[in-house]
C-alpha cells in the first residue's frame, strides 16, 4: 500500500484542485470552507510570513463567484481599520481562479474567546470594538450583513478583527472611493447619511446570511428594504450572545438596560430599531458608564441603586463621615 | 488475502452496525473492514507509547483485536459519548496496560488471518516519520499521532482503490498525475512541469487532476461515512476531514 508522508497528507486533505505552483504562495494547511470559497494558511515566500488564502473551491463556469471574491477583495482592500483584516493581495490562479490574501490572524472565534472572559465589562468593550469595525464599515458605505461570533476574531494580542465580507454589500449613496474619517464608538457617526436612502447596488433577491442574525427583512430576501439597520439588527444578536451567550454556566442574570438594548437593535420593524450603529454604541457605553441608556426608562429606585452604585464610594466615605459625626456629638452632649 | 483497500462495502450502511449483526457472516466481514482500517494506528500507537519492541507490538495489535472479538467491545461503544477512534485507541491502551502487568500473554490474532498484516511495511513508515518514542512530550501529542494515523490509513486505503478504479476505467494518466502532483509530495512541481512530463496538454494536467481528486474524495468519505452511525457524526468528521459536509 501507498505510504503517504505528513505533506501528502495535508495536500489530500486541503488540495482542491488549485495550482499555486506559479506564485508565491505555498498552501501549508485548511482553515475553513465558506460557501463559495476555501481559506487556507498559506506561505508568502517572498515576504517569508503567514498568510490566509482565500480561493474560490471549484473553477467558475460563468464568473459570478469570481465577481464575488474580486469585490469582497475590493471591500476589504478599501476598508483599511484597525478592526477590519487586511487584504495584501489579489490574483488569478493558471486554471482561472481568483484568490486573495489577507492577514493571518492567530486567535479565538469571538464564540470560543467569550467563554474565557468572566467579566461582562470587559465582554462588553469586545463589542463596542466590533461597533466601531462596522460603523467605520458603513461609514463607507458598507454593509457587513454576516455579523455573528463566528465572523469575529480575538487576536492573541487581544485585537477585535471582524471577519468575512464574502457577503458584504455596497451601498451606493456612499462610493468606495470617498475618503470619510472613521468615527469611533460612542460618538454621532456625522458622515453616516440617513440610512434609509441608501439604495442596494448588489441584490439578487437571495436569502444570505445566518439565522439568529439575520434581521427579518434579510431572512425575507428583501434585499432593496436591507440597510445599516439589518447590520445593527446582526449586532444586537451578538450583543444578546455576549451578554448571556458568554455567560453560559457562570451568571445567567441580564441586565435590564442590557436586555433594552438589545430589544431595540433586534427590533422586528427595522424604524425601532437604532439607525446608527454609533447610537448602539453610545448606548452600551453609558451602561458601562453607569449612566442611563436611551433604550430603557429606569424607575426612580433603579436610578437609586445606579445614583449608588456610580457613587458607592462617596456615598460609604460620607455616610461614614455622617455616622462618626453624630457619634462624636452624641459622645459631648451626654 | 486481502488488503485494505480491496472490496470495500460502498454503502450507506454502518460498519458498526454490521459488527453488532446478528449474522455471522456480516459481523466478522465488519470487524475485518474495521481491522483492516485500524490495526496500522493501533500498532504504531502501541509501539510508541509503551515503547514494546516491533515483535511485541505485534502481538499485542493481534490480542487487542482478538479481545474486540471475543468480549464483544464494539456493543459498549456509544457514539454519544465519543469517536469511534478515540474508543478503540482507549480499549487499545487498557489492553495493553493490562496485557503489559500480565507475566505472560498468549499469542492471538488468527481470526483476522484474511487481512495482510505488513507489520515490516508499518516499522518502515515509523522510520520514514522519524519518530522518535522518547520524543513523545504528552499524552495529547499521541492523541494526535492516533489520529493522524488513522487518517493517514483511511487515505492510503482510498489510494489504493483510486488505483484499482482508474485501472478498471483506463485512466491510469489521472491516477499517474495524481500520483505525481498530490502524493509525491513535490512542492515545486507546476501544472506545466507536469504537461511537459507526461506530454500532456495544460487543459487536460488540469481536468485529469480534478477528477482524480474529486474520485479520491468521493472514496475516503464513502470508507468515513462505513465508520460513522448517523449523517450528523458522518457531517462533522467529513468536515474535520476536508472541510466539507457535503456528500
Amino acid at each position: 500500500m501507498t505510504f503517504l508522508n505528513d505533506k501528502a497528507l495535508e495536500r489530500l486533505r486541503c488540495s482542491e484542485g488549485a495550482d499555486f505552483s506559479g506564485t508565491r504562495y505555498k498552501l501549508r494547511e485548511f482553515i475553513a470552507r465558506g460557501g463559495m470559497a476555501v481559506v487556507y494558511a498559506a506561505e508568502d515566500e517572498k515576504l517569508s510570513r503567514r498568510v490566509a488564502l482565500k480561493v474560490l473551491d471549484a473553477p467558475d463556469a460563468n464568473g459570478e463567484l469570481t465577481s464575488r471574491l474580486m469585490r469582497e477583495a475590493r471591500i476589504l482592500a478599501q476598508l483599511e481599520h484597525p478592526g477590519i483584516v487586511p487584504v495584501h493581495d489579489v490574483g488569478v490562479l493558471p486554471g482561472g481562479r481568483v484568490f486573495y490574501t489577507m492577514k493571518f490572524v492567530e486567535g479565538l472565534r469571538l464564540d470560543r474567546y467569550i467563554m474565557q472572559v468572566d467579566s461582562l465589562p470587559q465582554r462588553l468593550r469586545l463589542f463596542l470594538r466590533v461597533c466601531d469595525a462596522v460603523a467605520f464599515a458603513h461609514a463607507r458605505g458598507v454593509l457587513h450583513r454576516d455579523l455573528k461570533p463566528a465572523n469575529i476574531m480575538v487576536g492573541s494580542f487581544g485585537e477585535v478583527l471582524v471577519m468575512d465580507w464574502g457577503l458584504g454589500k455596497i451601498l451606493r449613496e456612499h462610493s468606495l472611493s470617498r475618503d470619510e474619517t472613521f468615527v469611533s464608538s460612542g460618538q454621532k457617526a456625522k458622515s453616516e447619511s440617513d440610512s434609509t436612502q441608501f439604495t442596494v447596488i448588489t441584490g439578487h433577491g437571495t436569502v444570505m446570511g445566518t439565522p439568529g442574525y439575520m434581521a427579518p427583512e434579510q431572512a425575507r430576501g428583501e434585499t432593496e428594504r436591507i440597510d445599516v439597520r439589518s447590520d445593527i439588527f446582526s449586532l444586537g444578536a451578538l450583543l444578546r450572545f455576549i451578554v448571556i451567550g458568554g455567560a453560559q454556566g457562570k451568571s445567567a442574570a441580564q441586565p435590564r438596560p442590557l436586555s433594552a438594548i438589545c430589544a431595540k437593535a433586534t427590533a422586528e420593524s427595522p424604524n425601532a430599531r437604532y439607525t446608527h450603529v454609533s447610537e448602539l454604541a453610545a448606548d452600551v457605553s453609558l451602561y458601562l458608564d453607569g449612566l442611563p441608556v436611551s433604550a430603557y426608562a429606569e424607575n426612580f429606585l433603579e436610578r437609586l441603586r445606579r445614583f449608588y452604585k456610580r457613587h458607592e464610594v462617596a456615598i460609604l466615605l460620607i455616610g461614614a463621615y455622617l455616622i462618626m459625626r453624630a457619634l462624636v456629638l452624641l459622645f459631648f452632649h451626654r | 488475502m486481502t488488503s485494505a483497500g480491496e472490496s470495500f462495502p460502498l454503502t450507506r450502511h454502518s460498519v458498526l452496525a454490521a459488527a453488532r449483526s446478528q449474522d455471522g457472516a456480516e459481523r466478522a466481514r465488519a470487524l475485518e473492514i474495521l481491522f483492516a482500517s485500524y490495526w496500522k494506528p493501533v500498532y504504531k500507537y502501541i509501539r510508541l507509547k509503551f515503547s514494546q519492541s516491533p515483535q511485541d507490538a505485534q502481538d499485542l495489535t493481534q490480542g487487542f483485536f482478538a479481545e474486540l472479538l471475543e468480549r464483544q467491545l464494539l456493543s459498549r461503544f456509544d457514539p454519544a459519548k465519543s469517536r469511534l477512534r478515540t474508543y478503540l485507541r482507549l480499549c487499545a491502551d487498557s489492553f495493553a496496560l493490562n496485557e503489559l502487568k500480565a507475566a505472560s500473554r498468549k499469542k492471538r490474532g488468527g481470526e483476522f488471518a484474511h487481512v495482510a498484516l505488513d507489520f515490516s511495511g508499518a516499522e518502515d513508515e515509523l522510520r520514514a516519520q522519524a519518530i522518535d518514542p522518547a520524543s513523545i512530550p504528552s499524552p495529547e501529542s499521541l492523541e494526535d499521532f492516533f489520529e493522524k494515523e488513522w487518517i493517514r490509513s483511511l487515505f492510503s486505503s482510498a489510494v489504493e482503490e483510486l488505483r484499482g478504479a482508474c485501472e478498471a476505467r483506463e485512466r491510469q494518466n489521472a491516477f499517474q498525475l495524481f500520483e505525481a502532483y498530490d502524493l509525491a509530495g513535490e512542492e515545486n512541481i507546476s501544472y506545466g512541469e507536469l504537461a511537459a512530463r507526461f506530454s500532456l496538454p495544460l487543459s487536460e494536467v488540469n481536468n485529469q487532476l480534478a477528477w482524480a481528486r474529486r474520485e479520491f474524495r468521493l472514496i475516503a468519505l464513502a470508507r468515513l461515512r462505513a465508520f460513522c452511525e448517523s449523517e450528523e457524526e458522518f457531517a462533522l468528521e467529513a468536515k474535520a476531514l476536508f472541510g466539507v459536509s457535503r456528500q
